[in-house]
């Protein structure tokens, strides 16, 4: 196994950790960080770091490992660049799951906030049912039907969210910063909230790789060689989306980093699934942390949702990718 | 060795295939010839299992390949695909290892037993220098030998080939299908190779089944199949057959003489 690419892409992350932790509106110098994560803090440096930053910046990590992840095992599974947990639905039908259960008035206890997220992941996981279904032509699943009715879902998707926030007066700044991926409900809970989704979620795309490495070369090829292609996939597709609705529920609706770490991935470390996965899982925590950053400290006081930041970033990062990959030929 | 019965296959309410019934035993090339749109690559796919089939089996040594899962089946039966694009970016190496997927977890973790097969695998088919180099740069006929090396991976006792001379230059037809005889003749495997190159098929086949709309019109020696009715009433073409100068096996001249 090559190790290059994995201690290339943990520094990466680690760099990203210690911005993270140190940056934002006051700043925390890296001995007094050190010092309040051994326990000899100060009591302001020990609540800035355990009660805020810490929490907010796990979950931030493990939606970026959500994102990338999956990101990675779309692309693989549909064999399409553009694919990202967007393309197929998931992600607008985890959003609206988000705004039905705002525009419902909870109160603001654990359980309360713990039913937005729990709505997201089961709208979530309807529209892959729904969508799954529309293009399941008798046991074979088209990838071709699989983008359409993706695509044509999503919109409705959106549509209704956004028809839901323009009715409901109450709270749709909150739900339209939570959409645009603040992570406005950081805090341990979350973080509790997410974990067993995401370790499920990521540890079975993180074994997929040779199945998804196996479908680059068509379904028939595929089958061919070994593979029992429509339980693969349909193993990929769960458990991508399992990872992309727990990352929307908790985290907003963000967008690019599924689409551009796996590329850039790609681009520096090959095409093998086996390395991608895991190296989009750690790159999209990076990724994501380090727009978590510049969204805090653009404005401040102020923060920025951090989707906004990926967007502005991630969409001329990735042309500026594509433009000089254009001759590689990578895909 | 491969033994297909009474084989069927419908796509939509149309019968592609019509009770087709053929055997290829071990040590044996039996090409599979006939016009485009005759079934050749149907009827491999079917036996391959990758399409369903309505009517009929496929069994080897008693096994039916219908009741087995995909992967028990690729320990039984390769298949070296007509030409496609393969996904660029894997190197030839990574591609030519897929091949022991039938031996391997779900994780696909290889072994160095593995990758001494592979090694082996790339040498018989000549491609050992290839092994670093990326699917996307290579030719045609470097591609074929590529799929070949996989599939010989598989350690399967079946091959089947489908069309794999097309689109090559001359050399690669030739280098090629002496490949495959040798395969048969000397690692004893049963190979079932579908040719649209009558001539090619008349020089390394042992047999030759010819398949007109779906149904195996007729089957034997090179010197049986390949006669002038035959041909021309399948291609719909008048046809010359004469001895070949040097070997003893039958040469396909298309077109009228006069």
């Amino acid at each position: 196994m090559k190790t290059r690419p994995y201690l290339f892409s943990l520094l990466a992350l680690g760099i990203a950790l210690i911005l993270s932790l140190t940056i934002g509106s006051v700043f925390l110098p890296p001995a007094q960080l050190w010092g309040a994560l051994i326990g000899h803090g100060t009591p302001v440096s020990d609540a800035i770091l355990w009660d805020i930053r810490l929490p907010r910046t796990v979950l931030i990590a493990l939606t970026g490992m959500a994102l990338g992840g999956s990101g990675a095992a779309f692309q693989g599974l549909f064999r399409n660049p553009l694919a990202d947990p967007f393309l197929i639905g998931v992600a607008s039908g985890a959003g609206l799951g988000a705004v039905i259960a705002m525009s419902i008035q909870w109160p603001y206890s654990f359980w309360g906030l713990m039913a937005i997220p729990m709505a997201a992941f089961a709208t979530g996981l309807l529209t892959i049912f729904i969508v799954y279904s529309l293009a399941r032509v008798g046991k074979t699943i088209p990838t071709t039907n699989l983008i359409l009715a993706g695509v044509a879902f999503s919109s409705f998707a959106t549509s209704l969210t956004s028809f839901l926030m323009l009715r409901s007066s109450n709270d749709v700044h909150r739900a339209l910063g939570w959409l645009l991926g603040g992570a406005t409900q950081s805090g341990w809970t979350a973080v509790l909230a997410v974990v067993p989704y995401l370790i499920l979620g990521l540890g079975i795309l993180a074994l997929s790789g040779h199945a998804l490495n196996l479908l680059q070369f068509g379904d028939d090829q595929a089958q061919q060689l070994g593979l029992n292609v429509t339980r693969a996939k349909t193993i990929v597709l769960i458990a991508a989306s399992l990872a992309t609705a727990a990352a929307v529920a908790f985290s907003g609706i963000i967008g690019f980093i599924g689409l551009i770490v796996p590329h850039v991935m790609r681009l520096w470390f090959g095409a093998d699934y086996r390395r991608l996965i895991l190296l989009s899982i750690i790159g999209g925590a990076a990724a994501l942390i380090l727009s978590d950053v510049v969204a805090r400290v653009v404005i401040a006081p102020q923060e920025i949702p951090v989707g906004i930041v990926t967007a502005l970033v991630g969409a001329p990062f990735f042309l500026w990718v594509l433009r000089r990959a254009k001759n590689q030929g990578y895909w | 060795m491969l033994r297909i019965e009474n084989l069927s296959v419908n796509y939509g309410p149309r019968r592609v295939l019509h009770d087709v019934s053929l055997s290829v035993q071990s040590s044996e090339v039996v090409a599979l010839i006939g016009p485009n749109g005759a079934g050749k690559s149907t009827l491999i796919r079917a036996v391959s299992g990758v399409i369903p089939i309505a009517g009929g089996h496929v069994r080897t040594n008693g096994d039916d390949f219908q009741a087995l899962a995909p992967m028990r089946r690729a320990k039984y039966l390769a298949v070296v695909p007509q030409a496609v694009s393969l996904p660029p970016a894997f190197t030839v190496w990574e591609t030519v290892l897929m091949g022991r997927t039938p031996y391997l977890g779900f994780i696909g973790q290889t072994s160095s037993a593995d990758e001494e097969i592979a090694r082996q695998a790339l040498k018989r088919v000549d491609a050992l220098g290839l092994a670093e180099r990326r699917v996307g740069e290579l030719s045609g006929g470097e591609g074929q030998r590529v799929l070949l090396a996989r599939a010989l991976c598989q350690s399967t006792p079946i091959l089947l080939l489908d069309e794999p001379t097309a689109h090559l230059d001359l050399q690669y037809q030739v280098n090629l299908s002496e490949l495959v005889r040798d395969l048969a003749h000397h690692d004893k495997l049963a190979v079932l190779i579908a040719l649209h190159d009558l001539n090619l098929a008349a020089r390394y086949a042992d047999r030759i089944a010819l398949m007109v709309a779906g149904e195996i019109k007729a089957l034997g020696a090179p010197r049986e199949v390949l006669t002038p009715e035959l041909i021309s009433q399948a291609y719909c073409l008048p046809v010359q057959v004469v001895g070949h100068p040097f070997l003893d096996v039958p040469l396909v001249l298309p077109g009228t003489v006069k």
